[in-house]
């Protein structure tokens, strides 16, 4: 039975995700109207801030239905609960990360256009059909467990969702490492990069969803569940830095990526703020740091594994800024042991400052998968229950 | 007396088209094309399909390179543009905006394609 | 009314209902008396340039200007507009060599614009000519990443005033047609070749790479010319020579 406070909560949260939505939509819609050319976004940096935010909800949609398929598929029962917390979490993100990706398209209302016409050589066609299929595969296995009589056939469904997950994943990483002309991308192990570090977000994000749930309703995780759960994320973040680790030094060791690697990394030929994202951003909030929180004997309590967990996400965003961005604003190299100079930017370096529609229409897709989140929690029993005592 | 009379009314009514009738409903002002002109399919015709014989002449020409078949846009608007603005779509009134305003259809031909007649379009070739 | 007064007014009006459109038919029949539509792309020929750049001078930018002109693009660009041809100044660091170089889509026979295209809206003509289909492009600007020449550029704010045989747009992408809309009437070369030979210069030769006898396919049998990232192997209709 809801209290009236609950219940006046609940509509001041989704009004408050209401609004932050609203707001994302409303910078869109100005995005459409006048061009992006009131973007921070030109000819050299074309997917600026809103694809940061985007590829990160989409990764971490994937990443987050980790916790279900180590419940479903490998039969962990500590896990088994919290299916459908990661479930709903899956939708919600990849909802609002695919409305910022096609909200930021030159031409969103020809989205019919892309349904209708497939270039299957394209990873972004196949990306359509993954996305859609996801979608209605975690809705299938939310159903297998809501539905009691459907609860034997929860397996397969997790196993089909694992399965479509993996395949999902590859194929984001695969925009990428599908890129023979720039020098950041290029390489067959930005998919397997991108499904392990899917696992590392997905797995924050649950985390604090949970925290904060927990600390909202009242209740207390038990702490062997809490350890369970932290050790598991310090072992995400550890194989994730160890393969953006191997990403940079088999750059490193090609003399031809050697500047592009001096740029990203040390700042050379002004790229100033890619080391500070990714040494201090990516490798010491992101990485470091919450090693130390969840591993440390001094740490590892509950406060300890929610900073943690929010470290990663923080770290999550800078380490795809200098992906993304950092890629694309270090110059093609068309002419190679040449300098070159002309009125199309070749060969300088670009100064992309992110403007306020763009991050307006980033927090905008956070706002739906917060909305849909706190709507699902309210409506349907998703909110993790394993004999949890009241605080 | 009467049946002459009744003759010359239905021949002439045969042989008019586009005859508008007074009535309460609103209608978009056509205006005429260029003079001595005829348009390459008949008006019911044009009206109910002019959008699939321009989207089908399209892939030809982007995609095939047939340019200045019988359903090119350039030519439409060569005939259709009003005498004035030299536009079909800058006035409210210029022929393709006037129906699809009417029809409350959104097109989105003229944020590519320049409403203006070749003879008068900026940078058109002399 | 008579039946026979019936009937005679009944086949006056079919007989001006009937006419009425052979009337028109006539008319029609008068007006199109133009020329009729062009063949269209064909597949035995491949279109490809040549670019001498011992013959162009830095600061020299009579190509840019004619694609300017010819195309309605911006004649003074700034970080968003478009560009379909640009003159790039190269400096070899280790000798101090330098040349000026055109460069523009270098419309490839492998085009990776095309495989990353989720619409197909970037496609291959079947004479070669690499384009963007804008009524499918949705603006994802996935091209743009995929090439390794920097040839496509993004539509960023509402355009007016475009010439007529060349229609763009807000929110698509574009890139170097090699004037498809002059070859596909049968002119014999591109804006930028031809002004560069108009200005004597004669650096830019446009033609057909399949036709033994072309003048371009008998000059790259005669001078070394090589192809932009020749290493990625896309195979690109445009050749360059003096660097």
């Amino acid at each position: 039975m809801k209290t009236a406070t609950e219940t006046r909560n609940y509509w001041l949260l989704v009004a408050l995700g209401g609004l932050v939505t609203a707001i994302g939509l409303g910078a869109a819609h100005f995005m459409e109207l006048h061009g992006h050319i009131v973007t921070g976004m030109n000819n050299q940096v074309v997917w600026g801030l809103p694809h940061v935010f985007a590829i990160f909800m989409i990764v971490a949609a994937s990443g987050v239905l980790n916790v279900a398929s180590i419940g479903s598929v490998f039969g962990q029962p500590v896990y088994k609960p919290r299916a459908p917390l990661s479930g709903l979490l899956c939708v919600a993100l990849l909802a609002g990360g695919l409305m910022v990706l096609m909200l930021d398209l030159g031409r969103p209302e020809r989205l019919v256009v892309a349904a209708t016409h497939y270039n299957f050589t394209s990873v972004f066609a196949w990306n359509v059909i993954l996305y859609s299929g996801m979608v209605a595969i975690v809705a299938v296995y939310l159903w297998t467990i809501f539905e009691r009589r459907f609860n034997r056939y929860t397996k397969a469904a997790g196993l089909a969702a694992l399965v479509w997950r993996f395949v999902l994943t590859t194929g984001t990483g695969s925009i990428f490492g599908f890129l023979v002309a720039r020098q950041a991308y290029e390489s067959a192990l930005l998919a397997p990069l991108f499904i392990v570090l899917s696992f590392g977000w997905g797995l924050a994000v649950f985390l604090v969803v949970q925290a904060v749930m927990y600390g909202w309703n009242e209740l207390l995780l038990k702490p062997e569940i809490q350890r369970r759960l932290a050790r598991l994320l310090g072992i995400f973040i550890a194989a994730s830095l160890y393969l953006v680790a191997v990403h940079h030094l088999t750059n490193l060791y090609f003399a031809r990526q050697e500047a592009f690697e001096a740029f990203i990394l040390l700042g050379r030929n002004g790229g100033g703020v890619y080391p500070l994202l990714f040494w201090g951003g990516y490798v010491a909030v992101g990485s470091v740091l919450p090693l130390v929180l969840l591993f440390h004997p001094k740490f590892g309590d509950g406060r300890s594994t929610l900073v943690a967990a929010a470290g990663v996400i923080a770290g999550a965003f800078a380490w795809l800024y200098v992906f993304i961005i950092g890629g694309q604003a270090f110059p093609l190299e068309i002419f190679p042991g040449h300098v070159v100079r002309s009125s199309f930017a070749d060969g300088a370096v670009d100064h992309y400052v992110p403007s306020l529609p763009e991050l307006l229409l980033g927090v905008g897709g956070l706002g739906v998968a917060f909305v849909m989140t706190v709507v699902g929690v309210r409506v349907l029993d998703f909110l993790p229950r394993d004999d949890a005592a009241k605080a | 007396m009467l049946q002459r009379l009744l003759m010359l009314g239905l021949l002439t009514a045969g042989l008019a088209h586009g005859g508008e009738a007074p009535g309460r409903t609103p209608r978009p002002v056509v205006e005429p094309a260029t003079a001595g002109t005829q348009c390459v399919a008949p008006p019911e015709v044009m009206r109910r399909n002019h959008m699939d014989f321009l989207k089908h002449q399209r892939d030809d020409t982007v995609h095939g390179g047939i340019r200045g078949a019988k359903f090119s846009l350039k030519a439409c608007i060569d005939c259709h543009a009003n005498q004035k603005t030299q536009s079909v779509a800058q006035e409210a009134t210029n022929f393709c905006v006037s129906c699809h305003a009417y029809a409350a259809v959104k097109i989105d031909c003229f944020e590519c394609h320049t409403s203006k007649a070749r003879t008068v379009a900026q940078g058109a070739p002399k | 009314m008579s039946r026979r007064g019936f009937l005679g007014v009944a086949a006056a009006a079919i007989g001006g209902v009937m006419l009425a459109p052979g009337i028109q038919l006539i008319e029609i029949a008068q007006a199109a008396a133009g020329s009729g539509p062009t063949p269209g792309a064909n597949p035995k020929v491949r279109w490809g340039m040549l670019i001498d750049t011992t013959k162009c001078e830095p600061g020299c930018n009579d190509c840019v200007t004619a694609c300017n002109t010819e195309n309605g693009l911006d004649p003074k660009p700034t970080p968003t507009s478009s560009q379909w041809i640009r003159k790039v100044e190269i400096k070899e660091i280790r000798t101090g060599r330098a040349s000026s170089v055109p460069v523009m889509c270098q419309h490839c026979a492998e085009p990776p614009c095309v495989d990353v295209c989720p619409t197909g809206a970037s496609f291959k003509r079947a004479d070669g000519i690499v384009l963007v289909d804008r009524h499918t492009c949705i603006g994802c600007r996935y091209c743009v990443m995929a090439c390794p020449y920097k040839a496509r550029s993004f539509v960023h704010e509402p355009l007016t005033e475009q010439v007529p045989d060349v229609p763009r747009g807000k929110g698509c992408v574009e890139s170097c047609t090699l004037c498809v809309h002059r070859i596909d009437k049968g002119e014999k070369t591109t804006a930028c070749a031809e002004a560069c030979s108009k200005a004597g210069h004669g650096a830019i030769v446009f033609g057909d790479l399949n036709d033994p006898d072309s003048e371009i396919s008998r000059r790259v049998r005669e001078i070394q010319t090589t192809q932009l990232r020749a290493d990625l192997k896309l195979d690109p209709g445009v050749r360059y020579h003096g660097i």
